[in-house]
């Protein structure tokens, strides 16, 4: 039977921010012979051809020079006894994000298009494999989805994106507005000069979508850490907090202040989140001029930092030095971990708590562990929130929206055009409302004129 | 009231009340379709009357006159046939702007319109005010929304002098005149524009079918005697050298003619303090008038408060005819008392000695909200009755005619048992229009505006027939023969285009030295006609060097052929955010569609739907206090539905 699509798409499956195992899978007509490239068995032979459906092998997944990627298990499913209806090939690799992409970058160049945020299930639905009573339940989801969005600044994802998708869309359509007002009252909107005007505006709009844009293609975050950087005054326990972090005794720790005079860089990872991280010297006014270098080095790191660990000495009084300290990095994600809860407490984690108000507070012991879990977790639900991010620019993850961030760069490009080419100025407005609209699929101020693709792709990646 | 009053005078098809540019275009519609029509109106002397401006067109009116011709409508032949000076707009824009406006001798307009009307088949003229409907409660079955009131049926008129007229459809054309009131500072008369009769009666039968009125404002500036008035100190406004004329019909030779001028001058500080001093003897400021005014027709008091930092103001003087002197002070509406009036035209550069003929007044007068209408412009609770112009809450002459035409026409549709005529936003100004009338919630007289028209770059005022004549073939007010020819310039216009894609002219010598002389670059590589053509500074006749083969065509054609090519990606793009716009104005709501089954609406979604009905999510998408998140709920139970 022929099926209704004849493109194979592949996406991970399982959610990015769990650990443990991964699942890519690989839905469509090409799935077997897409798998069967990639798959070997532990003598190197290709095996996935000749499988029976709803049966699972193990193997080997190998990159384009034949070397492994990881060790897999595949699950085989023939059309139309699958989830999307379709040949389905599903591969569970050993979880992390630096795998699971390369396996799915593999998948893709051997041919499969990498899946839109909720293809499987619109496929599924397509293909009669799940009905439209379910689409209930995905009717609630966009209903909350918008109560979400009338609340925007309580969800910082959703936030931070409409903020500034709807600053430019705010300036489009000033401008649009303007155009057209001159249309209508030429009288009292006059246009002359105003390409000369418009220009460095319209370049403006095109390099902050343009730095959107990037935040996606480079997945810096990603690819490189989210920079950290330890604060604290001297001694107050910032190398043991990354020794501990680390699991190994790594900065020289001692009870004599000023005792890390320079900076120490380290990468770890927790679960699929890697840091950067940048112990640094502790913060006090040093004569020593060796110490006033790496104080110097700990500031500077910290103003570039996108996540911020303040330690602070709970046994001691809480300075006000600490307070100012904090507030100086607006732009970071901040964490305030107040150590040594394993001593008397000088004050109590809900003083600090109020004093900090929307900063985290974690009381902690780099001696005993404790709060660490709560750290981790912390950490780690703010990356995939979206709270923690590239010194304060979005970084862009959905396929969708960076498509539509795509088509916004474009059309302001033709406005660009038509302005250099002296075209008349009512004729900038049909590409500026393509803009404007393509920026307002993203935050759903636009409505998606395919009725499946909106619901589905209210569904997260995969699902 | 007394029953022996009553007497019948006639069954006919179509009442039309009010003989005015909507009543005119409505009575006039279903006549030619062969149904009998009674035109009602309180002076037959004010049949098509121009109260207002001398002139027709306009800024994006200019559209909708050459709309409104290409569908069978009046107004473009008979301006045609009248006007006295002509000129086309926003020449300086691209084509979407441009804007065909001509001055009119505004009896010779009323008059030829009168012609018109009089030597109709199948249309009577009656001088009387219609007074009350006569209606009939219908069980509606079909009607499942619990909020719709039952649907009434409209069975006829009754004039003032009892006479009784039985009617299938009924189409309200009332324009200014019902229970209007006219202010000129502190003095208020109860008449109709210009001292005509004003219509007190036909409100209350209205507000009894369950007709919800509302009340709206708008004004007009003085006339001047021409002979006081020092043009030396104006700027001359001449005519366009060569006339474009409004109707399709009419051949541009036969109308090639003198115009008279118009005459350009400003306000000044003098006039805006004259103004400021005064403002509170104005009735609007003074809260006398309780109708709303119309933004973007602002009288001069608006303009001097909105923009208190501009100098001056734009102030055209306009002949009202060759039949008299009177002029019309365009720019310069007015409501303030006579006394200041006077004080103020007289700062006027050229206006120091004016007399003035007629004053300055605002006009308040009975509309509804045109949400209590279909977009057929039939009433949503009664069958057979129709609205059109002012009375939907409308401003201007062009609007007016445009929607007594639809309301005309679908009332005839209806009695033919047809389709009803339904443009959309995307193929006229006109869809916009009346889309935007009955869906959006006008808190003034609505003007048509260019900004209104989104998909303006393919709505332009040079091809309203290749778009709509086929709509005034379909509704029958458009011959065969003339559907075919506009199809035949619609087949030559895409061969022309495809012939000057396919011919390429190499970058040899000769090529680049006709290129020096035309004053444009020379080619870099080979290019086709269709590339030069893309070029600003280049047009279709300057091709000709390189062509001499081409064909003989129409300016018409070369017209259409330049314009598509030059604004190719400008079009094409556009004509995808049609195609964008037309997948949401296909899915249907249907009417029983019960929006309390609709699951997670949101409560102010809920109501707003319940009260428009949208015919489409097209529609509901527009209705303000609606979401995208609630048309997506919407959708999605559509999806289920079906």
């Amino acid at each position: 039977m022929k099926g209704l699509f004849e493109d194979t798409i592949a996406a991970i499956a399982t959610a990015m921010s769990t650990g443990g195992i991964s699942i890519i899978r690989i839905s469509g007509p090409d799935s077997i012979s897409i798998a069967d490239r990639i798959l070997v068995t532990k003598s190197g032979k290709h095996f996935v051809g000749g499988m029976a459906s709803h049966t699972v092998h193990y193997g080997f997944v190998t990159d384009q020079d034949g070397e492994i990627i990881d060790e897999v298990l595949t699950s085989i499913f023939f059309a139309p006894k699958s989830y999307t209806g379709e040949t389905v090939v599903e591969i569970s690799c050993h979880g992390g994000i630096v795998v699971s992409r390369r396996i799915l970058e593999r998948v893709l160049t051997c041919g499969a298009r990498l899946a839109e945020p909720g293809e499987f299930s619109k496929r599924a639905f397509l293909n009669g494999r799940i009905d439209l009573s379910q689409a209930e339940a995905v009717m609630d989801l966009i209903t909350s989805e918008s109560d979400a969005a009338a609340k925007a600044s309580v969800h910082q994802l959703t936030g931070l994106l409409s903020r500034r998708i709807g600053e430019i869309r705010e300036k489009i359509l000033y401008e649009t507005a303007h155009l057209e007002a001159a249309m209508d009252d030429p009288e009292h909107y006059d246009l002359t000069g105003y390409a000369d005007a418009f220009l460095p505006l319209l370049n403006g709009l095109l390099s902050d979508i343009k730095q959107m844009m990037d935040s996606y293609s480079a997945g810096k975050l990603l690819r490189e850490g989210i920079s950290t950087v330890i604060l604290g005054q001297p001694n107050t326990g910032k190398s043991s907090l990354l020794n501990l972090l680390l699991g190994q005794e790594r900065a020289i720790v001692s009870d004599i202040s000023g005792t890390t005079r320079d900076t120490l860089e380290e990468t770890l990872s927790l679960g699929d989140v890697t840091l950067h991280l940048i112990d640094t010297a502790g913060l006090r006014d040093a004569d020593d001029p060796v110490e006033q270098i790496g104080v110097k080095r700990a500031l500077s790191a910290a103003a570039e930092a996108q996540l911020i660990l303040y330690v602070i000495d709970s046994s001691l009084p809480l300075s006000d030095e600490d307070v100012k300290r904090i507030s100086e990095y607006p732009n970071a994600f901040r964490v305030v971990i107040l150590n040594k809860n394993d001593l008397q407490e000088a004050f109590v984690y809900e003083d600090a708590k109020k004093i900090f108000s929307d900063i985290p507070v974690i009381s902690f012991s780099s001696k005993t562990g404790d709060g660490l879990l709560q750290l981790q977790e912390l950490i780690r639900d703010s990356f995939y929130q979206g709270a923690i991010r590239d010194d304060g620019n979005l970084v862009i993850t959905r396929a969708r929206h960076m498509e539509a961030l795509s088509d916004a760069y474009h059309s302001l490009e033709l406005v660009k055009d038509a302005v250099l080419a002296g075209m008349p100025e009512d004729l900038y407005t049909v590409d500026l409302m393509n803009a404007y609209r393509s920026l307002g699929l993203i935050i759903g101020e636009e409505i998606e004129d395919d009725l499946a693709d909106k619901i589905f792709s209210e569904f997260c990646m995969g699902k | 009231m007394d029953d022996k009053k009553y007497f019948d005078v006639a069954d006919i098809d179509v009442a039309v009340v009010g003989a005015g540019h909507a009543g005119c275009e409505a009575a006039l519609a279903c006549a030619r379709l062969g149904l009998e029509t009674v035109i009602f109106t309180v002076s037959v002397d004010s049949i098509a009357l121009m109260p207002c401006n001398p002139n027709i067109g306009g800024s994006s009116k200019g559209h909708l006159v050459r709309e409104l011709d290409a569908l069978g409508g009046e107004m473009g032949k008979n301006i045609d046939k009248t006007f006295i000076q002509s000129k086309m707009l926003g020449t300086s824009k691209g084509p979407a702007v441009h804007s065909l406006r001509a001055q009119a001798d505004k009896r010779e307009y009323s008059s030829a319109m009168r012609k018109v009307l009089e030597s109709q088949e199948h249309l009577t003229i009656k001088q009387a005010e219609v007074c009350s409907l006569l209606w009939e409660d219908v069980n509606n079955d079909t009607c499942v929304n619990s909020d719709t009131v039952s649907r009434k049926i409209v069975t006829g008129v009754v004039t003032g002098t009892g006479a009784t007229y039985h009617a299938k459809a009924v189409v309200l054309c009332t324009g200014v005149y019902l229970n209007a009131r006219c202010l000129t500072g502190e003095s208020i008369t109860y008449t109709g524009p210009n001292g005509l009769m004003a219509a007190t009666h036909l409100s209350d039968s209205l507000r009894e079918m369950g007709i919800e009125l509302r009340r709206f404002k708008t004004g007009t500036p003085a006339r001047m005697d021409g002979k006081s008035i020092d043009f030396s100190k104006m700027v001359e406004q001449p005519g366009d050298e060569r006339i474009v004329p409004f109707s399709f019909s009419t051949d541009p030779d036969s109308i090639q003619k003198e115009q008279v001028s118009c005459w350009l001058t400003y306000t000044n500080e003098e006039t805006h303090q004259v103004i400021r001093e005064n403002i509170h003897r104005s009735p609007i400021y003074a809260g006398i008038i309780e109708g709303v005014g119309p933004r973007y027709c602002p009288s001069i008091e608006d303009k001097v408060v909105k923009f208190p930092d501009r100098e001056r103001h734009q102030v055209f003087l306009e002949p009202e005819g060759l039949y008299t002197d009177e002029m019309y002070v365009d720019g310069m509406s007015s409501s303030l008392p006579e006394e200041v009036q006077l004080r103020m035209y007289r700062t006027v550069p050229g206006l120091e000695h004016c007399r003035i003929v007629r004053n300055a007044y605002a006009i308040e007068y009975d509309c509804i909200s045109a949400r209590q209408l279909y977009p057929s412009l039939e009433f949503k609770a009664v069958k057979g009755l129709f609205a059109g112009g002012q009375f939907n809450g409308s401003s201007g002459y062009e609007e007016a005619a445009a929607q007594g035409f639809v309301a005309g026409v679908n009332a005839a549709m209806e009695i033919l048992g047809k389709d009803p005529l339904i443009l959309t936003r995307d193929e006229s100004y006109i869809g916009v229009l009346i889309d935007d009338l009955v869906t959006k919630d006008n808190k003034e007289p609505y003007r048509m505006m260019t900004s209104r028209a989104e998909y303006r770059l393919l709505l332009r005022q040079d091809n309203a027939d290749l778009r709509l004549r086929k709509y005034g073939y379909r509704i029958g007010l458009v011959s065969r023969e003339i559907l075919d020819a506009t199809e035949e310039m619609d087949r030559q216009i895409h061969e022309e285009m495809d012939r000057l894609r396919s011919i390429s002219l190499g970058a040899n010598a000769k090529v680049q030295d006709l290129l020096e002389q035309l004053g444009t670059t020379s080619l870099k590589t080979a290019a086709t006609l269709a590339d030069l053509l893309c070029r600003p500074e280049l047009h279709y006749d300057d091709l000709a060097v390189f062509d001499p083969d081409r064909p003989t065509l129409s300016n018409r054609v070369k017209e259409q052929v330049e314009i598509e090519i030059k604004y190719e990606g400008y079009i094409a793009r556009q004509k995808k955010q049609v195609e964008q716009f037309r997948k949401m104005e296909n899915r249907k709501i249907p009417a029983d569609l019960d929006f309390d089954e609709v699951p997670s609406l949101r409560i102010e979604a809920r109501s707003k739907l319940k009260e428009y009905h949208p015919i489409s999510i097209g529609q509901a998408s527009r209705i303000s206090g609606v979401t995208p998140a609630d048309v997506s709920v919407l959708l999605i139970y559509l999806e289920r539905r079906s």
